[in-house]
């Protein structure tokens, strides 16, 4: 069966303005509305599409995190993902500990492709696809903002600092989605009522045999620098002379 | 001692100027000896500008044909091949790096810092997260090697050597896999001053309304001798291209000057600016977020307001 696994992170939703807490062990998260990583989100879309299009016949939806992650795979589910995998523990996971996870669900599911967002909007790693792709030793495409499938190829076109690249790779392989891939749909309500009877299948990281290794501890955490506010000029003529004040005009 | 591996971003024939940023960071660790590595189908012309940044201890070069385009999947195994006893392997935290520095960390079993802003010890370092909003310290665990991607915008480039460093010529150990294919690049070029390094930078959001009119941004940055930026409103919309990006999931940038015509000022963007010497915001709404870290703001029509600034501003200093 030609199945695409999906990241589906649970992240703290993009518009909520995030603090410190006060004694700098972490970022205040209580009661804060949190979704679907917006990239997971694009990642889903781009599965669902090639589905659509006949070019794959399952899409499975994957989080790991604690227990509640599975409202968002409701969401994916909702979203039209055939069935969900909840690797469920409390533990932090670090991106290569994440990329690990998926590489054993890739070969349980003998995966024809892995896409998973280019970086999760809390941590802002963008590690975790191309981690995989080494340890699954295949193809990546990150940063994907056009996607081709053709049998047992892909052309994908990626984002990146010079313009627009093409590679043509091949399958399986690992996809990482930016932004402009494709605009994801809106969930309607009966397929939320659908969502609720499809299976969600939750395994243990013994499961998926791996154990977190804490390469990394997060010491403290502090706000960043701020900037202080300026001041306001008037016209375009003030705002020449200040310019040339600081040298810049 | 910390070994230090810098791979290299270049073009073939010019050595990316992030580079020598990611040298600066590396002479941040306390007894730092710095390699940088080039991988290329010729080394040659990269391998001399390596080796004439000031702090780098050798220059080492891997060449094979397929290195003329820098695909991850392929040189991240010939780059693991070359760590040998390095300690650290820092690469800019550019496109290039992004795809490329992940796929060597986990070859390597190695944890990897994310867009590095500053070194508080050989295992312990800066970064943000949450789009910038909280800086996170990091400690690494002693007995793996550290794998990072540096915020270029956090460094001011290391500056040139003395004298030039050695450069000495590596074997290819290891096998490259031929799954990942080059295609095709499309790349607008522009006589403008590339964006991730300029002095000065122009910028245009959704209120440009379209890609004719970002021109007037484009005849008041070439006035100014300035790149030019956009939001990814304004990417979105097809006013600009993608590269133009500036932002959280696009360019992160510290230019001396930044202004902002008609963006808004998401903190998805702010995150891109927030290092910028001077920024300047005009947008026709003063409750705009933007004014809050502007240090100069003006509220008006940027249609008045571009052309009046272009007659008004001098020739480039
Ligand atoms: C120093 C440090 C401290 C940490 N502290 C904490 C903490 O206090 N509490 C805590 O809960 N976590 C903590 N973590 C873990 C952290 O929240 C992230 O889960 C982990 O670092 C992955 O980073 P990322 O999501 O930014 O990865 P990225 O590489 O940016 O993610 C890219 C993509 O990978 C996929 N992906 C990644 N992780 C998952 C996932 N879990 N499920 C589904 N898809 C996924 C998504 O598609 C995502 O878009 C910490 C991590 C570090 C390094
Ligand atoms: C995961 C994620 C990642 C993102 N990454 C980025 C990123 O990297 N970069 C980025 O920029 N955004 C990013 N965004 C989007 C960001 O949230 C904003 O939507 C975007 O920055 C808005 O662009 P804008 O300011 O051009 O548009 P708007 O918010 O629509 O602002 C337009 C502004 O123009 C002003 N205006 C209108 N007409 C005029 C006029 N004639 N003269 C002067 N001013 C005028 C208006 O008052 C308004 O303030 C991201 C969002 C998400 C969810």
């Amino acid at each position: 069966m030609k199945r695409i696994l999906v990241a589906i992170k649970r992240v703290v939703d993009y518009n909520v303005r995030i603090r410190v807490k006060p004694d700098g062990t972490g970022v205040i998260t209580d009661g804060v509305k949190m979704s679907i990583n917006p990239f997971d989100e694009i990642a889903l879309e781009e599965a669902l599409r090639i589905k659509e299009k006949g070019q794959a016949e399952e899409v499975v939806a994957v989080s790991i995190g604690p227990a509640d992650c599975q409202q968002q795979l409701r969401t994916a589910l909702a979203m039209g993902a055939d069935r969900a995998l909840h690797v469920q523990t409390d533990a932090v996971i670090e991106p290569l500990d994440a990329a690990r996870i998926f590489k054993s669900l890739a070969d349980r599911e003998q995966a024809l492709l892995a896409i998973l967002g280019k970086q999760a909007i809390d941590d802002d790693c963008n590690q975790t696809g191309q981690m995989l792709a080494a340890l699954w030793n295949r193809p990546q495409a990150t940063f994907a903002s056009k996607v081709e499938i053709n049998g047992d190829k892909a052309l994908v076109t990626r984002e990146v600092d010079a313009g627009l690249e093409t590679l043509e790779i091949d399958l399986p392989a690992v996809i990482t989605a930016d932004l402009r891939l494709n605009e994801p749909r809106y969930v309607k309500l009966p397929d939320i009522m659908k969502a609720k009877k499809k299976p969600l299948e939750t395994l243990d990281l013994a499961a998926v045999g791996v154990t977190p290794a804490e390469r990394l501890r997060a010491v403290k955490f502090d706000p960043p620098a701020q900037r202080s506010k300026g001041v306001m000029v008037k016209d375009v003529q003030e705002l020449v002379e200040a310019l040339k004040r600081r040298g810049l005009a | 001692m910390s070994k230090i591996l810098v791979i290299a971003e270049h073009d073939g024939s010019k050595l990316n100027p992030a580079t020598a940023k990611c040298v600066a960071c590396a002479s941040a660790i306390p007894g730092a000896d710095i390699s940088v590595l080039v991988l290329a189908a010729s080394a040659g012309a990269v391998a001399a500008q390596a080796a004439n940044i000031a702090g780098v201890a050798r220059v080492l070069t891997l060449e094979n044909a397929v290195f003329a385009q820098a695909l991850a999947a392929t040189i991240a195994p010939a780059v693991v091949g070359a760590t040998g006893d390095h300690t650290h392997i820092f690469g800019p935290s550019t496109t290039f790096g992004k795809d490329l520095m992940p796929r060597i960390a986990a070859l390597l079993g190695a944890p990897q810092i994310s867009d590095l802003m500053a070194v508080e010890s050989a295992t312990r370092f800066k970064r943000p997260i949450y789009a910038g909003n909280a800086i996170v310290t990091v400690e690494c665990a002693a007995d793996s090697k550290v794998v990072a991607t540096v915020r270029v915008a956090s460094f001011e480039a290391a500056g040139a050597a003395s004298a030039a460093a050695p450069i000495e010529a590596l074997q290819l150990s290891v096998e490259l896999p031929t799954h990942t294919r080059f295609v095709a690049v499309t790349a607008a070029r522009s006589d403008r001053p590339d964006l991730q390094t300029a002095a000065r930078v122009v910028s245009g959001g959704r209120a440009l309304g379209s890609a004719e009119n970002f021109k007037i941004l484009y005849s008041l940055a070439d006035k100014m001798g300035a790149a030019v930026g956009a939001s990814r409103a304004a990417v979105d919309a097809g006013y600009a291209a993608n590269e133009m990006q500036v932002g959280q999931t696009g360019k992160i940038i510290a230019p001396e000057l930044y202004m902002a015509f008609g963006i808004s000022g998401a903190i998805q963007h702010l995150t891109g600016i927030k290092d910028a010497r001077t920024i300047v915001a005009i947008n026709k709404d003063p409750e705009a977020p933007i004014f809050e870290v502007a240090d100069f703001g003006l509220v008006g029509d940027l249609f008045q307001i571009v052309p009046e600034l272009e007659k008004q501003l001098g020739q480039k200093a």
